[in-house]
């Protein structure tokens, strides 16, 4: 009998404190920059769960975006997703093809359709909506920019204080920066645009600055071939063949900041993610300005989004998208920009206290968010990784010389058309 | 008490039975399996196909692309690691001063990670400032990029390989040499045969079976040994160094065609097996084990 009533006053405690937690959340999530990212996703999950009594948040580490794309991917087909996932943003449609998310809507008022969903930068929700409903919500997001060594521009009798508005002065300016020694080897190149790995994601900004985009929003047709395309590699692959501004072959983006610190190049193209880097390791006067357009200012997004994923009660995933409302939210956003680097990806963060302070301290933060209002989505189509590696390729060939710019394209865009042959 | 025996016997194999079972003959046979079907999508059932997975392999160039990439990449890295280690364990199988740094020297690539190893040979190889770079600037040649073009990427990163298997297999030469008895040099020596003479008819020989264990493992880690392409070149540029077991990781993991890696996997594995077997048969004959 007595044991009979522990049993029972045991079973009550533990019911009612599964009640106190009536929702369990787990949350996987990527670092893709060095500093305190995964510190403070952990301290914001914490801060969430002291304030709000009965949700309970696991945020687990996963790795790289790739692998976080592999474990979630994983997890769905062995029947064990968590709710709540940060990857890429242009996984996008790989994820819908796996039938693996949910659109946010479902879990959204009107009026947070309107003012949450409407919040956000146009350029980030490019890659975060498609077939009229909102897939990801966009958080640790990013954009290259140019940064361009003031000694190096006063060596050569440039103005340090003003960078390239557009192409041509980009070219323009890094013969003068192109020096060479007694026997003519090059010494410090005009401009060093990296493309190891995934070229397309810079070319995506020159083809946009040359009045381009690459795919539409349906992520069933792209447009590799057109001639604004073929433009935009021409110009590229000329910085090397014609210019003679850039170094020739593949460059690789480990080794783009330390070419800049180095003098070994007098204008970078890099992720506004290398902002604090450079500040701390640059050993001379820096700018950061727009990446140059051919005919107008042109750039792409980049970075992850927030994701729910399918196989949860309805319930534990409005406590997830609720977290997600809170966490993007002005203060927490703008604690998460200052401590990651990443672009705030609202403008009601840009105008909180907190920012306002961090960008008297770091003006060159602003060119990041103001050439947002130029930026173009990435890349992202059904079988994305795919489509765009076959992309990749074509662009490695034209930049190694191996096919004119027209003939690699060309060959992508049928090699594209005949994979997404199977989704019209 | 005989039965009894048999129990425990079958006790103290079971871990390792269900490990092996669980992580390595049930995958296979289901890759096996996998490899006969179509990719399971979120929307679209797997579906048979046959050989379709095969059949869809010869009219892919950057799978025929990688097997060219892999017999360029195993005829380089299998000989000239095997040569270099050789070279290195002749060298420190002698006594004088440091000779023991000079041994470490020598081995500390193997207990570097593969990572992080091609990371610094990245910054070897980077145009301009890295390691290479400057001393041909100093010499008066031109800059030269040598993983960011097509016609050298595989070489530079066949290098790599090289410097960091050849001071393990130098650990097995030389163990081996350590074991040709002394009395042989002396009976030579007094015979009157010079050093290359005993190095073709009696070292060697001796060190056969050493030189059939080390040549199977540096053919299994010219199939195997991809870490460093991930860091290096990611199969870049323009697929130049698009390794066969690089093109499965990106098929399986990367473009989510798991059936397709499957069936590469099948491919991988059953070169292995030949190579493998057939080293074992035509080298027995040459090999003479104690």
């Amino acid at each position: 009998m007595k044991l009979l009533n522990v049993f029972l006053a045991t079973s009550a405690l533990t019911l009612f404190a599964s009640q106190a937690n009536a929702v369990d959340l787990e949350f996987y999530f990527p670092v893709a920059v060095g500093g305190a990212a995964a510190d403070t996703i952990q301290s914001l999950t914490e801060e969430y769960m002291a304030n709000n009594e009965g949700v309970k948040i696991d945020a687990i580490y996963t790795g790289s975006y790739a692998d976080t794309t592999t474990k979630a991917i994983t997890a769905v087909r062995g029947g064990n997703a968590p709710q709540l996932i940060i990857s890429l943003s242009t996984d996008m449609y790989t994820f819908i093809d796996e039938d693996m998310i949910v659109a946010w809507d479902n879990y959204l008022t009107e009026d947070e359709q309107k003012n949450w969903i409407g919040g956000f930068y146009p350029a980030f929700m490019a890659n975060s909506q498609t077939e009229g409903k909102t897939w990801g919500i966009p958080f640790q997001r990013s954009t290259p920019v140019l940064y361009w060594n003031k000694e190096a521009f006063k060596a050569a009798g440039l103005d340090p204080e003003k960078g390239p508005a557009n192409w041509a002065e980009m070219v323009e300016m890094g013969k003068k920066l192109t020096v060479k020694d007694a026997s003519g080897n090059v010494t410090q190149w005009g401009v060093h645009i990296p493309s190891s790995g995934f070229p397309s994601w810079l070319w995506t900004g020159i083809v946009a600055g040359n009045g381009g985009l690459l795919a539409d929003d349906t992520g069933k047709n792209v447009n590799f071939n057109s001639d604004a395309a073929v433009g935009a590699l021409e110009a590229l692959v000329s910085l090397s063949s014609k210019d003679g501004v850039m170094a020739p072959g593949i460059l690789d983006w480990g080794g783009t900041p330390k070419a800049f610190f180095e003098g070994q190049a007098a204008m970078i193209w890099t992720t506004t993610g290398n902002l604090t880097n450079v500040r701390t390791n640059a050993p001379f006067d820096f700018g950061v300005g727009f990446l140059p357009g051919l005919k107008q200012n042109g750039a792409p997004t980049g970075g992850g989004n927030f994701y729910l994923l399918k196989g949860s009660t309805d319930e534990e995933l409005q406590a997830a998208a609720d977290f997600v409302k809170w966490a993007t939210a002005p203060e927490q956003a703008a604690k998460w920009t200052i401590a990651t680097g990443y672009v705030a990806p609202r403008p009601d963060v840009w105008e909180t206290e907190t920012m306002k302070d961090y960008v008297k301290g770091f003006p060159q933060a602003l060119v990041a968010r103001d050439q947002l209002d130029y930026a173009v989505a990435e890349l992202s189509t059904f079988e994305g990784p795919k489509v765009t590696q076959l992309l990749n390729s074509a662009l490695e060939s034209a930049i190694t010389g191996q096919k004119s710019p027209k003939e690699a394209l060309d060959g992508a865009q049928a090699e594209a058309d005949a994979i997404l042959k199977a989704y019209h | 008490m005989n039965s009894r025996n048999w129990i425990y016997a079958w006790l103290m194999l079971l871990p390792a039975f269900v490990f092996l079972i669980a992580f390595t003959h049930l995958p296979a046979v289901t890759t096996l399996i996998d490899s006969f079907f179509t990719t399971a999508k979120g929307r679209r059932a797997a579906a048979f196909t046959g050989l379709g997975n095969y059949q869809k392999m010869l009219g892919d160039p950057i799978f025929v692309k990688a097997m060219v990439n892999s017999a360029i990449y195993a005829a380089i890295t299998i000989p000239a690691s095997i040569a270099l280690s050789l070279a290195m364990a002749l060298l420190v199988h002698r006594s004088f001063r440091g000779v023991s740094l000079m041994r470490m020297a020598f081995f500390t690539p193997t207990v570097l990670p593969l990572i992080a190893v091609a990371n610094i040979w990245l910054f070897f190889y980077a145009p301009g400032f890295g390691l290479i770079d400057q001393i041909r600037l100093y010499f008066g040649l031109p800059s030269a990029n040598y993983v960011g073009q097509p016609d050298t990427a595989l070489y530079a990163v066949a290098a790599v390989t090289i410097w960091k298997e050849a001071g393990f297999f130098m650990i097995f030469f030389l163990a081996a040499l350590q074991t040709i008895p002394q009395s042989l040099r002396e009976a030579a020596a007094i015979e009157g045969c010079g050093r290359w003479t005993f190095f073709r008819r009696v070292t060697l020989p001796l060190i056969m079976p050493t030189t059939l264990f080390v040549s199977v493992n540096a053919v299994i880690n010219a199939f195997r040994l991809v870490d460093h392409v991930f860091v290096m070149t990611k199969g870049g540029p323009d697929s130049a160094t698009m390794l066969l077991l690089y093109y499965i990781f990106e098929t399986g993991f990367r473009f989510w065609d798991t059936a397709y890696a499957a069936a590469l996997t099948v491919v991988l594995i059953a070169i292995l097996s030949v190579v493998g077997i057939g080293q074992f048969f035509l080298a027995d004959r040459r090999v003479h084990y104690k």
